[in-house]
């Protein structure tokens, strides 16, 4: 079957996350990526663990392991004359081509977007940067903690009496890579109709600011009303709606709703009816933000939950269609039956760190599959790629040589 | 506002949009920002609280996101929320009511006249409207049309009803974040999965459409979003797929980089964050905290020395920090090399000196909300062609006249049959039936 994006060709000049992430998408759906790499030690992320047996290896990354899936890497000093003029014959050919350089950087390697345009008109060439090409903060570093930070969500995640605290992992970084990818290929369908590329200016910050986990409302929001969120009590929710994380007898649960009317349905997950129609609880004022009420209710309600456990609590309260899902160590996660019924999880072998499990498919296309696949070795596919190119064996041993590979 | 003299990316492209909440709506913006005509299929029937704002119906109705222009609701609140104009702008609204067979009818004949159906409604939704993947596909076999629920089509989980927050509780995200000195239960409800849902999926369209335009073959797609976030926690998945290991949350600490934390300034709860990664990175944040003795103290020397010594540095760190505005820090400490950054507000957006430069926010006004500052599009930066908001956040049925007639052909006499129906128009039929009883009254 031939996959959506056959025949794509995307240079992939970017490292870390974000960048990565953005090709990794294009990748998995059937994008011919050629990864260039530094010829001493390839992308940093090679370096950032976990590593397999904890062990620091420039293959043995997981992160760069599941970031550069189905990509063909090629290694070449792009400081070199030949190094240089290998890749702008890549470019000729290429639909695209990503780099995540600091600013400025391709332009001092003689690769700036003009260079690249006079050589294909039609290449759509993405900047992914901290703080994209222009203004003040231009040359300033970033970090998950930093991006988050800036872009306004983290001031309210935590407790009051605690400080602002982040998400996990590096979620913010892969969203950007996925904003950017979205991006890039948009552009890129405007240009196949004209065969006009462009130059995109992507910057971090400002994908983390436009972020849909609720910056975007509550920018809006506070040039509506000048009303800013602040850091809240947990359960502090304005009505007798279980809405937060609770205990359960042996883990916790995500209850949420955004509809008051649903109290039938809590009352019916915790088998009392007798509640449903209660004049106390349902008396407008005692409903809507009584703390003491509400105290009230949660004794009922934690004396049903710490009877049963995480799953029974998320299936009782999915059978009446009040939503919840149980917290799930990783551990859970990989024994999930809803992801193994799917065949979510998928295992590719790799030369050096064997065989794998990996996340598998983000979405399913009927007339088009996704690839499992791996990443490749440090340079695996230099001598291919410049094979396609036209290089003799002894090109290409001249250009190791001459420290252009 | 108008659109621009220059070809969009996505001009020409048809959507239609019946998405919910945030994780759909986001997606389609992606798409509309870039020139893509997005048309918002929206009920009068069906009060949509999650998307159009909580306050539907006074006095106030479900809970929900997004505040009203100066707290006030109006007379047509649907069009006020900032949790619905926030993603609304350059997207189109019409109405029908899909529960009746000529609103089934209409809706089959817009999807003949468009390239996309995007919607995230529970799974199975589509299939009791009759308008299910089958029956679309034999109307307009070049659609594309992308399903995006908590959970997919298929598996036990399938019609589980979940917020993003409870789709990441789920995949792992919950446990991997937080305080790691505090009971869960004090972890903030946040709904990343949204964000991951919808700029993925609006990825998975845009593929969908490579393809569609090669092969003149449309298809559908099946997106779980629960399944999505799991690539955006990859480290930890990693981890535990090579090593079995399973990891908590380090709350704001780096697993392997250090120190790493937010610190306390001047002002009322106001908090500088800073990431140092290296030794370089170490002896510039010592040099700027006139410590040169910690900068070549062996004990602090190396990521895994200063990880031992973390908690006594985050205090050398706050002492230093607690008598500085974060403002004065977060250039100092970047200008001499180390990643520095304040907790932003969503306040201090508005004034950051950086996104002012770069033309981030756009006056824009909504004929029931006014006038107001919004975020231009994140990927605005295209040489060719920038984007901007052309049109702002539609009323619901504002353009019903214009799809009905211009997009699906409808004829005067069979639009007119659609409105004396009671599918078009811009008032939900609960709140039309409230006001005339209460002028009865």
């Amino acid at each position: 079957m031939t996959t959506a994006l056959e025949g794509l060709r995307v240079i992939d000049l970017t490292h870390y996350i974000a960048g990565p992430f953005c090709t990794k998408l294009m990748a998995d759906y059937g994008a011919d990526v050629i990864k260039v790499e530094r010829p001493d030690g390839g992308d940093p992320a090679r370096r950032v663990g976990p590593f397999q047996g904890d062990d620091p290896h420039l293959e043995k990354s997981g992160l760069f392991l599941h970031l550069n899936t189905n990509k063909r890497s090629v290694t070449l000093n792009l400081k070199s004359v030949a190094g240089r003029d290998i890749l702008l014959r890549l470019v000729k050919d290429a639909d695209i081509l990503v780099e995540s350089f600091s600013p400025g950087v391709m332009e001092r390697l003689g690769l700036g977007y003009d260079v690249l345009s006079a050589v294909n008109p039609g290449l759509v060439m993405t900047s992914i940067s901290n703080f994209g090409t222009t203004g003040p903060y231009r040359d300033y570093k970033l970090s998950e903690l930093l991006l988050y930070a800036l872009g306004g969500s983290m001031y309210a995640t935590g407790t009051p009496d605690r400080e602002p605290v982040k998400l996990g992992v590096d979620v913010e970084q892969f969203f950007c890579g996925a904003v950017s990818a979205t991006a890039t290929l948009g552009a890129h369908l405007g240009a196949t109709v004209d065969g006009m590329g462009q130059h995109l200016d992507l910057a971090l910050f400002e994908m983390q600011v436009g972020n849909q986990d609720r910056a975007v409302q509550a920018h809006v929001s506070y040039q509506y009303t000048k009303n800013e969120p602040k850091r809240a009590a947990p359960g502090s929710g304005r009505s007798l709606m279980p809405t937060g994380i609770y205990p359960t007898a042996d883990g916790y649960v995500h209850f949420m709703t955004l509809n008051t009317g649903y109290w039938d349905r809590v009352c019916t997950m915790i088998e009392r009816p007798d509640l449903i129609n209660d004049p106390y609880f349902i008396k407008r004022e005692n409903f809507f933000g009584n703390a003491e009420v509400k105290m009230e209710f949660e004794g009922v309600l934690y004396e049903w939950l710490l009877q049963r456990t995480k799953l029974e609590v998320m299936e009782a309260s999915q059978a009446v269609g009040y939503p919840c899902g149980a917290l799930k160590s990783m551990a859970d996660v990989f024994e999930d039956p809803h992801l193994q019924a799917r065949g979510y999880f998928v295992d590719v072998d790799h030369p050096v760190v064997g065989r794998l499990r990996f996340p598998g498919a983000p979405f399913h296309m009927s007339e088009t599959p996704w690839r499992a696949g791996r990443a490749p070795l440090l340079g695996e596919h230099t001598t291919e790629v410049l094979e396609s190119l036209g290089f003799s064996g002894e090109d290409i041993a001249q250009l190791r040589t001459g420290g252009a590979l | 506002m108008s659109y621009p003299n220059y070809r969009l990316p996505l001009q020409g492209l048809r959507v239609i949009d019946m998405t919910v909440v945030w994780a759909g709506p986001f997606s389609t913006v992606l798409l509309s920002d870039m020139g893509a005509e997005v048309i918002r299929v929206e009920s009068l029937e069906h009060p949509d609280y999650n998307t159009r704002g909580p306050a539907i119906v006074p006095p106030g109705g479900a809970g929900g996101p997004g505040g009203y222009p100066d707290d006030v609701p109006g007379d047509q609140p649907w069009n006020r929320c900032a949790g619905f104009t926030s993603t609304g702008r350059n997207k189109k609204s019409v109405t029908m009511d899909l529960t009746r067979p000529a609103g089934q009818a209409a809706f089959i004949r817009l999807a003949q006249a468009c390239d996309v159906f995007i919607e995230n409604n529970s799974a199975g939704v589509v299939d009791r409207l009759g308008i299910s993947w089958d029956v679309l596909s034999k109307a307009n076999p070049r659609l594309v049309m992308i399903s995006m629920s908590g959970f997919g089509q298929t598996g036990p989980y399938r019609d589980y009803r979940a917020f993003g927050a409870n789709m990441e509780a789920i995949v792992g995200h919950t446990l991997l974040r937080g305080y790691p000195d505090r009971d869960p239960t004090d972890t903030t409800p946040v709904f990343f999965a949204d964000a991951a849902g919808g700029s993925v999926g609006a990825f998975a369209i845009l593929a969908a459409l490579r393809h569609r335009n090669k092969t003149g073959k449309g298809q559908f797609i099946d997106m779980a979003q629960a399944e999505n976030v799991g690539h955006f926690l990859s480290p930890a998945v990693m981890d535990y797929a090579m090593n079995g290991r399973v990891q908590g949350t380090l709350g704001n600490r780096h697993p392997a980089w250090a120190p790493q934390g937010v610190y306390r300034c001047t002002g009322d709860d106001d908090w500088l964050a800073i990431t140092v990664r290296d030794d370089a990175e170490w002896t510039a944040l010592c040099g700027a905290m006139h410590r040169p003795d910690l900068a070549s103290d062996p004990e602090y020397a190396g990521n895994l020395e200063r990880q031992r010594h973390h908690d006594a540095i985050d205090e050398i760190i706050g002492a230093w920090t607690a008598d500085k505005s974060r403002g004065t820090l977060f250039r100092q400490l970047q200008d001499a090399g180390v990643p520095a950054a304040p907790v932003h507000r969503i306040g201090d957006v508005p004034n950051d000196e950086h996104l002012l430069a770069r033309g981030m926010w756009q006056q824009v006004t909504l004929p029931e909300a006014g006038t107001h500052t919004y975020l231009r599009p994140t990927a605005r930066h295209m040489s060719r062609t920038p984007l901007e908001i052309w049109e702002s956040a539609p009323n619901m049925g504002a353009d019903n006249e214009y799809v009905y007639k211009q997009v699906m052909g409808f004829s005067d006499a069979e639009y007119q049959a659609m409105v004396d129906a009671g599918h078009v128009g811009t008032e939900y039929t609960v709140v039309r039936k409230a006001r005339e009883e209460a002028s009865r009254a």
